[in-house]
């Protein structure tokens, strides 16, 4: 388990998913908004997406969990002299799938999708999204203009991309060109309110089964797509709150999905301070709420990437609040225990089965499918 | 052989820099802070990007002090820098 947070960066082992061995802080007092596990080929590469107040932002990389950690001189990324930008935040590391090893994507600040294919190491501009027309109408939220989550299907050819704000673009030509592809999610906050984008969408995660289908969390409203996103339905009948940052999938099962509701826009706290995962089995018409494990009475929020999954079979399904603590389930979020507690703001969790060192019963699952 | 100035760097920047507490940088007549920095980006990559951006901006809380004064209360990069000068490079007091 890797957690980065507002401070620093923390590691944590466990051979069964209930003891866990705790290391850190590294880096501290730099930010880690992004963390990619990459586990392919056997590999046990740790990136991170690190920012200092002071030095700037940067990526580094760990192949022997964190011992040691590797820069590239001139840094793994930063923008062409011809664009005029320069990299604020790394906001998404997303190795890539199985099949195409070495490649790890990168969603940045100000909004840009990058790609490596040295294992993260250097990273070349998508110029097809740096290029595109609305570049200059996407905004900013509180946080800073984020390109956050990054989606590619299994054969590499179409790529999602979601953006606050500006909301889902999508590429059917492995990321030469885009359309935004946001109908039916709501910007409220618009003067019209079904834009063509412009959308705060908080982050989105493919099924881990059904080929096109896909889940959101907006600002304000959970959504699904069958149709890889040429349109959107709304899934947060059932949820106490149609707000939040969270959207995971199942890996490999479809139709199950978590989220972790916050009351509102404008009232960011657990409902009633009571912090809850709801999780649906039939890709949004039903939901369950889990508590089991938690505290009794939590008002900090989760952010967008302070929660993930696993690639064990139960899937494990863990979070971290904005109070330090960070929670994990090894039975798909159903109960919870607390792995660390009083941590800096928890940005970004990401969890990885290492080949060879799961206790017997912790079977890694096959590759995960992707829409 | 050029004259030189040494550049002090705070102990968080001396891993960037090979471990050095502080750098020689070789000044021809008319030299800058701009070009002391652009001497230690080509010299120490890493140090270079720690202090300016890839557009070159100085970082907003990299100050540096020349003879005691913050270099942006001078001419900014462009202030003038020569042999016996005090180039201190500090961390400006930011977060929370």
């Amino acid at each position: 388990m890797a957690v980065g947070t507002k401070k620093g960066l923390w590691l944590a082992t466990s051979p069964d998913r209930a003891n866990w061995t705790r290391s850190g802080p590294y880096f501290l007092m730099s930010e880690i908004p992004s963390i990619g596990i990459d586990t392919r080929g056997g590999g046990r590469r740790i990136l991170v997406g690190l920012r200092s107040e002071h030095w700037g932002p940067t990526v580094a990389h760990s192949d022997d969990l964190g011992a040691t950690w590797h820069e590239p001189d001139h840094g793994a990324i930063a923008f062409p002299e011809s664009t005029g930008a320069v990299l604020e935040r790394v906001w998404q590391i997303h190795p890539d799938a199985e099949s195409r090893p070495g490649v790890v994507w990168a969603g940045c600040e100000p909004i840009s999708l990058w790609r490596s294919t040295d294992g993260g190491e250097h990273f070349s501009l998508n110029r097809g999204l740096w290029d595109h027309p609305h570049r200059a109408d996407w905004g900013e939220g509180f946080g800073g203009g984020a390109a956050h989550s990054v989606v590619v299907n299994n054969d590499g050819g179409t790529v999602h991309v979601a953006m606050s704000t500006g909301g889902v673009y999508r590429s059917v030509d492995g990321g030469d060109s885009w359309k935004p592809c946001n109908q039916g999610i709501s910007a409220y906050f618009m003067p019209e309110p079904s834009p063509e984008f412009g959308q705060c969408v908080h982050k989105i995660a493919a099924d881990g089964a059904t080929a096109g289908r896909l889940y959101a969390q907006n600002h304000h409203g959970v959504y699904r797509t069958d149709d890889n996103a040429d349109s959107w339905t709304s899934i947060a009948e059932g949820l106490p709150a149609d707000f939040g940052f969270v959207m995971l999938a199942h890996p490999v099962r479809s139709g199950t999905a978590w989220v972790i509701p916050l009351t509102a826009d404008g009232e960011r706290i657990p409902p009633e301070g009571k912090l809850a995962v709801h999780r649906t089995d039939d890709a949004g018409a039903t939901w369950q709420r889990s508590d089991s494990g938690l505290p009794a009475e939590e008002y900090n929020v989760v952010l967008r990437d302070a929660a993930a999954t696993d690639s064990a079979d139960p899937v494990g399904v863990y979070f971290g609040t904005r109070g330090g603590s960070v929670y994990a389930s090894a039975d798909e979020g159903t109960t919870f225990n607390e792995v660390f507690s009083h941590l800096p703001d928890v940005l970004c969790v990401r969890v990885a089965v290492l080949a060879g060192e799961a206790a017997p019963g912790l079977v890694p699952l096959r590759s995960a499918s992707m829409a | 052989m050029l004259p030189r100035l040494e550049v002090v760097l705070p102990s968080v920047l001396h891993p960037s820099a090979n471990g050095h507490s502080s750098v020689w940088v070789p000044l021809p007549g008319g030299s800058t802070i701009q070009d002391v920095l652009t001497h230690l980006g080509q010299e120490y990559p890493l140090l270079g990007r720690r202090l300016c951006d890839e557009a070159g901006m100085l970082r907003r809380y990299v100050n540096i002090y020349v003879d005691g004064d913050e270099s942006r209360r001078l001419e900014g990069l462009s202030t003038p820098v020569w042999p016996g000068r005090e180039v201190l490079i500090i961390a400006s007091v930011a977060g929370g």
